[in-house]
């Protein structure tokens, strides 16, 4: 089976399960505390200081780690939500059909014609700036995507020949979704699972970035690039450092997630490895 | 002119603007979201009852919903965009120099960005599965993970610090020389085009595919044609309207990158000014440009589909 994975893929996959096993263990890999002040300001890399200190003289890989842990957490549960959501209104709306269907769709076109980024300011404008509000926010604006994928597979999967028998037994609609639809969906939507991921990873870093996300004393990746932002025009690469951490995990899912993709483009019927 | 063309344009124009108006509702609804009101919001627990009746009563919030929502539209529709809370100044007046800012910048990016990702495309389609076209793609896998914090102040570190040449900081403003200006915007300019290049290039390399695949194509190659004459008379004309559809999408694309590249800049522009004004929850500020912002996407979205009907050769014939 592991020889079958490509270089790309196999790289990817390491990396990836490496970031989730710091995140993990935070507690137990991070030399020093969140908020524990260590030395001074900005110390440049050393052998006690790994990635240097940050603009308040806190061990940056520390700080790092304790972040890994932020942004995959929140980026998981949003992404989990953004699923759950997607996909069930997203079946149920190429299941039950008529009216249903017409306002789901035309009310997930209506969201996807801002710019996710755009609504997402628009609403954390007024909204409290809580873990849980931006793990809902960021959910429901990307359940807009897993919504248009899900009802497209669910459509075709709809009118075949096993979900037909099933309805003629007399089954539920909620059986033809979860036990008729839903096993045969997973495979396209495993892959788009790793690249939601990536977005979430990428929106909330964007949005702890300008200030709008995760909120201190707590810390992620995007909010220490914000932290330290002023360093660079003096030199001081502090900032580089979780902006590259969230490149390389973006990078490495995408390895994976493109390999799933590749494997699954028969049941997808697109998007082929041209 | 044939009249169907006519047709299907006034109709997406049409969509369009129903769209638009669809989304201001939309975000004044995102902006009610709250079960509380706004005024507590803003004021905070610690607020007098008074304090909150009078910010009550200015933004209007004793008249039920629907009556604000049409307030705000017309005043909109008449050129008010209403008044910034935090700084008491009319949001028109504010935001007019900083939108020009902001169009100047993805101006600039667009012009950058278009040519080059169509040659790259083009040349990735030329070079089909060998190593420029893998060299491309790994490239676009690259940049589309990249946050755009990280090429920006990578470029400020390389361009503005270890080498000295460029600003790292784009400072702006009225009657600056044309020259200096462009010196300003280069490095966002840079990052702006590096966001979206990747993307606009994958979907051209995709589209001009798609249609050199096709069986029409491969006829023109068997009656001898050269491969001018079939890129002249055959691709390039059904390849137009996916590839400007890709443009168009792209340039919307570049519209919210614009956002985040002006706060990393500080670049005194829109998304700056966005930005600013949601960390102080000035919600006033918040709709106007949230709308703004979305009008221009959606006006690009129709612009796109409005070019594909114009460049369709099957449209042009009335049956």
């Amino acid at each position: 089976m592991l020889r079958r994975i490509p270089t790309g893929a196999l790289i990817g996959l390491i990396i990836t399960a490496l970031f989730f096993l710091v995140a993990i263990f935070a507690h137990v890999v991070a030399p020093y505390g969140l908020g524990e002040i260590a030395g001074g300001v900005w110390e440049p890399m050393s052998a006690k200081f790994l990635f240097g200190t940050d603009n308040l003289g806190r061990d940056l890989l520390s700080r790092m780690i304790h972040g890994a842990q932020t942004t995959i957490l929140i980026a998981v549960l949003a992404t989990l939500l953004s699923f759950c959501m997607g996909a069930i209104l997203g079946f149920t709306a190429a299941v039950v059909g008529g009216w249903f269907d017409t306002l789901m769709s035309r009310f997930v076109d209506l969201l996807m014609a801002i710019p996710t980024l755009i609504f997402g300011l628009v609403v954390l404008s007024v909204l409290p700036s809580t873990l849980a509000t931006l793990i809902i926010v960021m959910g429901v604006l990307d359940s807009t995507r897993v919504y248009r994928l899900s009802r497209a597979v669910a459509v075709d999967l709809n009118v075949m020949d096993f979900v037909e028998a099933a309805k003629l037994r007399g089954e539920s609609k909620w059986w033809v979704i979860f036990a008729e639809i839903l096993p045969n969906a997973l495979s396209p939507l495993v892959s788009e699972f790793g690249l939601r991921f990536i977005y979430a990873v990428l929106f909330l870093s964007a949005l702890s970035f300008l200030g709008l996300g995760v909120q201190p004393p707590e810390a992620d990746w995007g909010g220490m690039v914000k932290e330290n932002k002023d360093g660079i025009i003096f030199g001081i690469p502090a900032a580089l450092i979780p902006a590259a951490a969230i490149a390389v995990l973006a990078i490495s899912v995408n390895l994976v997630a493109d390999w799933i993709l590749n494997r699954t483009t028969d049941l997808k019927g697109g998007r082929g490895n041209g | 002119m044939s009249s169907p063309i006519v047709k299907l344009i006034a109709q997406r124009v049409a969509l369009g603007i129903l769209l638009l108006l669809a989304v201001s509702v939309l975000i004044f609804v995102g902006t009610n979201l709250l079960p509380g009101d706004v005024a507590q919001s803003i004021l905070g627990q610690a607020a007098t009852p008074v304090a909150l009746e009078n910010l009550r009563k200015e933004m209007g919030l004793n008249d039920p919903a629907y009556v604000r929502y049409f307030h705000w539209l017309f005043g909109i529709l008449q050129g008010d965009l209403g008044t910034a809370l935090t700084s008491r100044l009319d949001v028109a007046t504010s935001i007019k120099e900083r939108l020009w800012n902001t169009l100047f910048l993805a101006f600039w990016a667009a012009i950058i960005s278009v040519p080059l990702a169509i040659i790259l495309g083009l040349l990735a389609v030329r070079y089909r599965n060998g190593p420029i076209d893998k060299l491309i793609s790994g490239f676009a896998l690259a940049s589309t993970s990249l946050p755009e914090f990280f090429i920006g102040y990578l470029l400020v570190f390389i361009f503005a610090v270890t080498f000295p040449i460029l600003p790292g900081i784009s400072t702006v403003h009225e009657g600056m020389p044309f020259l200096e200006k462009m010196k300003a915007i280069a490095l966002p300019c840079t990052a702006l085009t590096l966001g979206v290049l990747a993307h606009m290039m994958r979907m051209t390399r995709a589209a001009i595919l798609n249609v050199m695949q096709s069986a029409y194509i491969e006829t023109a190659e068997l009656k001898g044609l050269s491969a001018f004459e079939i890129i002249r008379k055959h691709a390039f004309p059904n390849a137009i309207a996916p590839i400007i559809n890709v443009v168009t999408i792209n340039l919307a694309f570049l519209v919210v990158g614009v956002v985040v590249v002006e706060v990393i800049f500080v670049y005194p522009g829109m998304g700056q000014y966005l930005v600013d004004h949601v960390a102080k929850r000035d919600v006033p500020v918040v709709q106007a440009v949230g709308l703004i912002f979305a009008a221009v996407y959606i006006f690009l979205n129709v612009v796109a589909d409005v070019a594909s009907i114009l460049a369709n050769p099957r449209l042009r014939h009335p049956k």
